[in-house]
């Protein structure tokens, strides 16, 4: 079971529904095309379901540990006399529980959209750009060396731009892709740097071997990487941060998040399955892939650990004020990625790395809850024709199914027993009890606050007022239906799992047992943020009005989303313009489309700087040659010896 | 001379004696355009199988002339890149007046090129150099009607004869000091004296010009904008391939003590070029010269993979050369495609392409993402081996800026490609059928950017006809 052939077909079979329906995006009509997607796509999940079975109960525990298996490997490029780069497949416990995790969403994400998207012009090109995706993503958990991860995470780049931009007729959407692509491949600019200087100092790419060089603490690379350094600081340090920035661009940590809000552009099923369980958790992925190197720089586990926390809390205060749906969840999305991260940030060896255990069963259960909150906001979309808050509510009568699902995922993420949610964040609460105090009091803030904006969400759309909306539109097709039902299964059986003795760091671990002493206080916050919503938002009433007058300030200031959206456009519309003395509006006006492109802004004023260097005239271009080979002289002349 | 030794000159002999033959036949024959251009297709493939016929190695004429396994690749590749631009300029050929003109001319420049890369001799590579610039003086005019044509011949013969007088007097300086022009003398003798270092600096300023580095660029974008898609096709990627091909020996080698000023010197031009080509190239409307912009921020990466001095730097200098071939060549076929059936050359008039012309589009997206580095193109392996190696030396900010430069080149690639695919037509274009050579160029070069990057077995072949470079 746990062979080559298996896994190939999990990866392929998305690409070749990506080629098929890609090639034939005129000819392949709905609904066969779709139907083709969600047959292969249940049959990869499935295939997945039976070597996560195998790998970690079938096969089991050899000394203590599950010990990674190399499906494949082979010769790629002989890169000079040091340096090798093999293609190769690994599957370890962490490949194998995203393996599952990704395939199942994606298959659910698929059948979900036949109804959804049904009628939708580029259809069949809607189920290619999903292939491509999973795809990507399937390589990217695969990968057994640093370089195959990084393609994987550009084609991952490359196959979201096409998804959020799906509604290229809306030039938001188009805004929003580029938007989405570009502030990624910023951040991925950084993991691309930190390759270099990993694997310039591991004089290999690939992360097993990697990882055992840089471990070992006498060895001649590790020593080379922790002694070289730039600005006091070691090149191994330069390397980690680097590549923890790839990694925060892509799981949005601020301050590279702006572009998952405006992500939210794409189709829904798009986002439950790109926003909720597969491309943001990417840089989770990675660090936890990496984390053994990681975990050799006390200062960027502790740049993660504030960088996470700080997203946590930032996000949701901001999702407490959206009234755009997906809004709300892309924000939540966010913190709970940031919980993922803290949570990896604070595993240390005294507590047998409690943090990363729990920071990778909270990716798994939130994988579920989440893609089921966002399918569940889809159904209402498709059927309220509006992501806005309020022109929704009462809709639990007309409503059942979606309304019992969507309050049990909510009940999840807001961390009630016996939720899937509950026992991934009360392992991450309680490593952060032991390793950082601080830390914990603001994740339980967060945590209360996730669960008022949840239900504030959970009451606006299900409770209050019922608006008026077409009567003959039903809840949608059993097939978009069926994915929540099973979803809400997966949310209620996944918390149940012995998670923690198939994903551990280290030699022992503990198991994991619910501390009801511990899990008081959070349970209790969770429970005062569902009745403060329950207060506010389950009629409809002139409490939030009053409330809302009350707060002023600090309301504006987080529905504006900590303007921050508006820091980046001041920055570099007043600040660096003035500094490099052009008018704004010159550069505004003939600069691509005026979006969030600071970087372009700025290039686009120092051309307007040299610009006379192009001036047509043979002359001039010949001066310049001459000027050119001058400063040479001078240079290597007077100033160089 | 023996048979044996004249093997070694197979393909100039052969080139000749084309050259010759089309000379003839233009005389005496009444030849329609569409069968010139049949027989001409023939021939240049035949000229790159020429290269496959077997090894003949050595040198020749007193050691001024060699010729190696590396070299013959090398032509190969040229030679192959004339037959695309041959391939895909159909449209525009067949309409052309005086077409055997046009083969004449490039298949000289061609030659040029051939000595240029064989010389072991600075005299020798010095005839060649001017051999294979000249004529494209003459091609870059071929639009008669066109005054931006003239213009662009005029700027581009007028501009080489400066940089051409600058190398030769650097070449004299040599002369004057060494009393010979081989290689082999040179790189023994030069010596440490501050008029050698002029001179060299002289010579490198020349290589700048033809690659079209910053400041030695300002030529560029008018010439690739002014004169005809196919011959702006040569310049930037046949005459600039030979350019740098001709850098790794004449640097890794002839010039090696100098290895402390051309480092220097190479990473000052390489960061002006990705710099500044990429401020400019964000402001172009007019497609070919963004892509003259574009071709000067790779030559900056060129330089900066060139600038690592060892063998896995020189491989990845050509096989980024492969890449950058086929990557151009199908951005320059497309853009042939409506420059000479629709007119139409601002990338403005582009919009909404993908509507009426879907293979096209994906073909100028694809090369833009490999131009761009973008995996999994080639592009994007190119790049990734270039920075890989230039960070041998540990200039750790050198590749930063030029990973900088490549995030802000995706502003101007993705623009061209959001025009084609998001924007609505402005104009609608009829969809006129593709010529088969059009078509079989355009795909030669999409397999090209879709496999050369995983052809790890490629990428070693390189490195193996490169042994013994440093």
């Amino acid at each position: 079971m746990l062979n080559v052939t298996n896994i190939l077909i999990i990866l392929f079979l998305p690409f070749i529904n990506f080629l098929i329906l890609g090639l034939g995006s005129r000819s392949i009509k709905q609904p066969v095309s779709g139907t083709i997607a969600t047959v292969s796509l249940l049959l990869a999940a499935g295939l997945s379901l039976m070597i996560g079975y195998q790998y970690f109960i079938v096969k089991g525990m050899v000394n203590g540990a599950f010990p990674p298996i190399e499906l494949f490997r082979y010769p790629w490029m002989v890169f000079g006399s040091k340096l090798t780069i093999d293609m190769s497949l690994v599957l370890d416990p962490l490949t194998v529980m995203m393996l599952v995790v990704v395939t199942s969403v994606s298959a659910m994400v698929h059948l979900f959209s036949l109804g959804y998207m049904k009628g939708e012009e580029r259809y069949t090109t809607y189920y290619a750009f999903l292939g491509l995706f999973t795809f990507s993503m399937l390589g990217l958990l695969l990968a057994g060396n640093l370089f195959q991860i990084y393609i994987f995470w550009e084609l991952v780049g490359v196959s979201s731009f096409l998804l959020i931009g799906y509604y290229f007729s809306k030039p938001s959407a188009v805004a929003a892709a580029k938007k989405a692509f570009i502030v990624t491949r910023f951040a991925d600019l950084g993991f691309l740097i930190g390759i270099l200087i990993l694997s310039f100092y591991g004089e290999t790419l690939d992360i097993a071997t990697l990882i055992q060089r840089l471990t070992a603490p006498a060895g001649s690379q590790s020593l080379a990487i922790q002694t070289a350094g730039w600005l006091g600081i070691s090149a191994l340090t330069w390397g980690l941060a680097m590549i923890f920035i790839g990694g925060a661009g892509k799981s949005a940590m601020f301050p590279l998040h702006i572009w998952l809000p405006d992500a939210m552009e794409g189709p829904t099923p798009v986002s439950a399955l790109i926003h909720a369980a597969t491309m943001v958790v990417a840089g989770v992925y990675l660090v936890a892939r990496l984390f053994p190197i990681f975990q050799l720089s006390a200062c960027i586990l502790d740049l993660i650990t504030y960088t996470g926390i700080f997203s946590a809390f930032f996000a949701a205060i901001i999702a407490c004020t959206q009234t755009d749906i997906k809004r709300v969840l892309a924000y939540s999305t966010m913190s709970q990625i940031g919980y993922m991260m803290f949570s990896l940030g604070i595993a240390r060896p005294e507590d047998h790395y409690l943090g990363y255990m729990a920071s990778l069963f909270h990716l798994f259960t939130h994988a579920f809850f989440k893609s089921l909150l966002f399918l569940g906001a889809g159904a209402v979309i498709h059927m309220i024709h509006s992501n806005e808050m309020n022109k929704m509510g009462g809709l639990r009568k007309f409503m059942p199914v979606t309304h019992i699902t969507f309050l049990i995922a909510c009940l999840a993420i807001a961390g009630i027993f016996p939720f899937a949610g509950f026992f991934s964040k009360e392992e991450i609460l309680l490593a952060t009890y032991h390793a950082n105090f601080p830390v914990f009091v603001i994740a339980l803030c967060t945590s209360g606050l996730t669960a008022f904006y949840m239900f504030r969400l959970y009451f606006s759309i299900f409770w209050g007022k019922h608006q008026a909306h077409d009567p003959h539109h039903s809840e949608g097709t059993f097939t978009m239906k069926f994915p929540l039902m099973l979803l809400m299964l997966c949310t209620l059986v996944a918390g149940f799992l012995p998670f923690s003795s198939w994903i551990f760091q280290g030699d022992t671990h503990e198991t994991s047992h619910i501390n009801w002493k511990f899990s008081l206080v959070p349970l209790s916050l969770s429970t005062l943020g569902i009745l403060i919503a329950a207060y506010f938002f389950r009629k409809p009433s002139s409490r939030v009005a009053d409330t809302l007058m009350w707060m002023g300030g600090i309301y504006r200031i987080s529905k504006n989303k900590f303007y921050i959206d508006e820091i980046y456009l001041w920055i570099t519309q007043r600040v660096l313009f003035p500094l490099v003395g052009k008018p704004a509006a010159w550069v505004d006006k003939n600069i691509i489309d005026g979006t969030v492109n600071g970087v372009g802004n700025f290039v686009g004023s120092i051309y307007y700087f040299i610009r006379g260097m192009q001036s047509g005239k043979l002359q001039d271009y010949l001066l310049y040659f001459l000027a050119g080979i001058a400063a040479w002289m001078v240079y290597f002349i007077y100033i160089w010896k | 001379m023996l048979v044996y030794e004249w093997l070694i000159l197979k393909q100039e002999i052969f080139l000749s004696f084309l050259i010759v033959g089309i000379l003839l036949l233009w005389l005496f024959r009444d030849i329609s355009n569409e069968t010139w251009i049949r027989i001409m297709n023939i021939f240049l493939f035949i000229n790159i199988l020429i290269g496959f016929t077997g090894f003949h190695y050595g040198k020749l004429f007193g050691d001024t002339f060699q010729s190696s396994p590396l070299i013959l690749f090398e032509k190969v590749l040229l030679s192959f890149a004339l037959w695309l631009i041959s391939l895909f300029s159909y449209d525009w050929l067949r309409k052309m007046k005086n077409l055997p003109e046009f083969y004449l001319l490039l298949l000289t420049s061609l030659l040029g090129m051939y000595i240029m890369l064989s010389a072991s001799n600075l005299l020798l590579f010095y005839l060649g150099l001017e051999m294979s610039t000249l004529p494209l003086a003459g091609a870059a005019n071929f639009e008669f009607n066109s005054k931006k044509s003239s213009e662009s011949a005029m700027k581009l013969v007028l501009s080489s004869a400066f940089s051409s007088a600058i190398l030769l007097m650097g070449i004299s300086w040599l002369y004057g000091m060494m009393g010979s022009l081989d290689y082999a003398v040179i790189s023994t003798q030069i010596g440490h004296s501050p008029l050698a270092v002029l001179a060299f600096l002289f010579i490198l300023s020349g290589f700048a010009f033809k690659i079209s580095a910053v400041p030695f660029h300002l030529w560029t974008a008018d010439v690739y904008q002014g004169a005809p898609v196919a011959v702006t096709a040569f310049l930037s990627v046949v005459s600039k391939s030979a350019v740098i091909m001709v850098m790794i020996p004449f640097l890794y080698q002839t010039f090696e003590e100098k290895i402390d000023v051309w480092y220097p010197a190479l990473i000052m031009l390489a960061l002006a070029s990705v710099l500044v080509a990429n401020l400019f190239a964000v402001q172009q409307i007019n497609i070919k010269r963004l892509l003259a912009f574009s071709s000067i921020a790779q030559v900056g990466f060129l330089l900066i993979g060139l600038s690592a001095h060892t063998q896995t730097g020189a491989t990845s200098v050509l096989f980024f050369l492969i890449i950058y071939l086929f990557s151009n060549l199908a951005a320059f076929g497309v853009v042939s495609v409506f420059s000479s059936e629709y007119g139409k050359e601002e990338i403005q008039q582009l919009s909404g392409l993908y509507s009426t012309h879907p293979f096209l589009s994906w073909v100028l997206a694809l090369s833009l993402f490999s131009l761009a580095g973008i995996p999994p193109t080639a592009g994007f392996f190119g790049k990734f081996f270039l920075l890989l190696s230039g960070a041998n030396k540990g200039n750790y900010w050198v590749i930063a800026i030029a990973a900088i430069n490549m995030v802000i080149s995706l502003y101007y690639y993705l623009r061209v490609v959001k025009t084609i695919f998001m924007n609505h037509p402005v104009s609608p274009m009829e969809n006129k059928p593709l010529a088969f050579p059009v078509r079989l160029a355009l795909v030669i070069c999409l397999l090209g950017i879709l496999v050369v990057g995983f052809l790890g077995g490629f990428y070693e072949h390189i490195f193996q006809l490169l042994n013994g470079i440093n």
